[in-house]
């Protein structure tokens, strides 16, 4: 695969070579193990690994979770908790699959983070971030949905706010979010439908997946100089890479050893620290939690949504163009959705034509800028929509927005890049090697 | 398939439209039922109309009630609760519709057009009686009662709306009044809803 020159497979046994010639199956797993990787990866690169890891983890966990769940709004709640209860080991699996969607967005978070520093998302790889971008999308869906199956107060009620998201879109909005839900509120039909759904969408994820790696594989990976590997010849090609079996594989398995170590600490000690007590208490129609809180991984993007009141002066310009018929709520909706869409284009968004954020003096601090932001995002997502949280939540989404749209093309204009190495060798001789007797071992943490 | 210049159109050309317009179809009718089965089932439509008791309600309290799905809040409210309400300028609120399923759709959000008459009671009078959907207009949480928020009426928690005590929007996200759904009053404490 890929435009990397390098070994490719060849069957030596007889037994292989009558299955090469009839199905080359062992070709294509060698070669995708094989790859040519950039030998300058640093500890930023390991979390691909371990987002594989949690979608196999959240299928196998979900699979064995399906067989005591009962999706019926009579007794869903009960059946959760006859899994905490009656069922051998029932309350391990659940919190590993609870806690398992919070180590997939960390994960995910980490890993889109890094593509935008290191510039993974420029030439040639906008498929990759496209898909990339289209799996987070599927992974949010899969969780919102999981999470409404427990029929707890925040199953609920999250599920009642963000169908009503649909409801606020003018003129089919109403129709949509009925057929949504199945109903006129969330209801037996909701609850079933987003189980099947929540069942699927997973295996749609896992082929996503498998094009995401062909399309990388494709292109080769990026690296933390965003210099290309040299592929004029083969023996060019390996002074910049090692095959991916068994270096990193090695590596990203040491990796996902550190993550698993917090990960079972917290399932085992502290399995409810991300959840809210309110979703053990049984939905109720009737009732609103006096808080409505979305899990941790969708603050950011909650807050965006509720930013823009019908006071803030872009929501009146939209509302005055457009004659009423993009208002607050639905100008809210927009704004979460177009959020995600800006990362999604930003491939043709960045201006620069240097890859990677190292070199890019003033971008570095606009990132910084960004990764903070998010944070502030998240964090006052999680608070009330009430005073000075609400100028909080606006400043912090017009940075959002303006990182993308103003900060991204503009800094390609007017920024002096610094000077970038000649080759992924140079930079491996430059950072990495002294300190590993010029093998290929651990590389630096504080990358 | 012909050359640009070629107008006359071949058999084959036909063969091939007539094949694409067919699977175009027999797709469309094939997804259709797929979609359609998401659409609300006939149990659920037939829940379409209920009565309440309401002999038990006294003034300054409410009860809600589930219909459709959703609450429904219906509240006996005091003088002081019309008095608040009236003493507003219909022009200045945030939504100057009644939002009331019972009259007009374009009647102004005055008191007399939210409230429900009482049996015996003349058109044109104000009614102590409120009924109205308990679900906020903004992303469909409930809203608190009893006199809650900054107006003396209801008050979203989830994103900080606040209604007054004729459930019309005063303040925060919520686009509209919360809606008066179908609803009369078949005896003296009897609510039919729908």
């Amino acid at each position: 695969m890929g435009g990397i020159p390098h070994d490719h497979y060849e069957p030596n046994s007889r037994g292989e070579k009558w299955l090469y010639k009839r199905l080359p199956i062992v070709g294509l797993f060698y070669d995708t193990l094989m790859l040519p990787t950039p030998k300058n990866l640093n500890w930023m690169w390991i979390w691909g690994i371990v987002l594989t890891f949690c979608l196999a983890l959240q299928i196998v966990t979900g699979i064995v979770l399906a067989m005591h769940y009962t999706p019926h709004v009579d007794f869903a709640f009960a059946s959760v908790e006859h899994i905490m209860r009656n069922v051998n080991g029932g309350h391990f699996i659940r919190y590993l699959h609870m806690n398992g969607a919070s180590l997939f967005f960390v994960a995910v978070y980490a890993h889109i983070f890094r593509g935008l520093y290191y510039g993974s998302y420029k030439a040639p790889r906008e498929v990759t971030w496209i898909i990339g971008m289209l799996i987070y999308l599927m992974m949010m869906g899969t969780a919102f949905m999981g999470y409404v199956l427990p029929w707890g107060q925040m199953s609920f009620w999250g599920a009642t706010v963000i169908t009503g998201l649909f409801g606020a879109i003018p003129f089919i909005g109403e129709p949509i979010q009925t057929w949504l839900l199945g109903g006129p509120a969330v209801d037996n039909a909701t609850l079933n439908r987003f189980f099947s759904l929540h069942y699927l969408l997973p295996f749609i994820i896992s082929a996503l997946v498998a094009v995401h790696i062909w399309a990388f594989h494709t292109t080769g990976n990026n690296n933390p100089t965003g210099v290309e590997v040299r592929r004029t010849s083969k023996a060019e090609a390996e002074k910049d890479t090692v095959p991916f079996w068994p270096y990193f594989v090695i590596k990203d398995l040491f990796a996902l050893t550190i993550i698993l170590i917090v990960f079972f600490a917290i399932v085992g000690f502290m399995p409810n620290y991300l959840g809210h007590p309110d979703n053990y208490i049984e939905a109720n129609a009737l009732s609103t939690p006096s808080h409505i809180v979305p899990e941790w991984y969708f603050l950011p993007f909650y807050a965006i949504l509720r930013a823009f009141t019908a006071d803030v002066w872009v929501v009146m310009g939209a509302s005055w163009i457009t004659g009423g018929i993009v208002d607050a709520k639905f100008f809210g909706v927009l704004a979460m959705f177009g959020a995600i869409a800006v990362m999604a284009l930003a491939p043709w968004l960045d201006t620069s034509s240097v890859r990677s954020g190292r070199y890019r003096p003033m971008f570095k601090w606009w990132f910084a800028l960004l990764v903070l932001d998010f944070f502030v995002l998240m964090w006052a997502g999680a608070m009330p929509a009430e005073g000075i949280y609400g100028v909080i939540s606006l400043i912090a989404s017009a940075y959002w927005f303006g990182y993308f749209l103003i900060v991204l093309p503009l800094l390609g204009v007017i920024e002096k890049p610094l000077p970038i190495p000649a080759t992924i060798e140079d930079d491996f001789n430059a950072h990495m090697a002294a300190k590993t007797g010029g093998m290929n071992a651990i590389v630096n943490p504080a990358e | 398939m012909s050359h640009a210049d070629d107008h006359e159109g071949t058999r084959r050309d036909f063969l091939y439209y007539a094949t694409i317009s067919a699977g175009a179809v027999a797709a469309g009718a094939a997804i259709w039922p797929l979609v359609n089965q998401m659409n609300p089932s006939a149990d659920v439509q037939a829940l379409s109309s209920i009565r309440v008791d309401v002999g038990g309600v006294e003034p300054g309290t409410q009860i809600t009630v589930k219909w459709l799905g959703k609450p429904v809040f219906i509240r006996r409210r005091t003088e002081a609760d019309l008095a608040s309400a009236n003493a507003v300028d219909v022009s200045t609120l945030p939504d100057p519709i009644a939002r009331n399923a019972n009259i007009d759709a374009g009647a102004p959000a005055t008191d007399i057009n939210r409230a429900l008459l009482a049996p015996g009671m003349e058109d044109g009078t104000d009614s102590e009686w409120l009924v109205m959907m308990g679900v906020c207009t903004h992303l469909g949480c409930v809203p608190l009662g009893d006199g809650a928020g900054d107006f003396g009426g209801w008050f979203c928690p989830c994103h900080g709306s606040h209604y007054d005590s004729a459930g019309r929007i005063r303040k925060g996200p919520a686009p509209t009044n919360l809606p008066v759904p179908p609803a009369s009053f078949e005896d003296e404490s009897t609510i039919l809803l729908g």
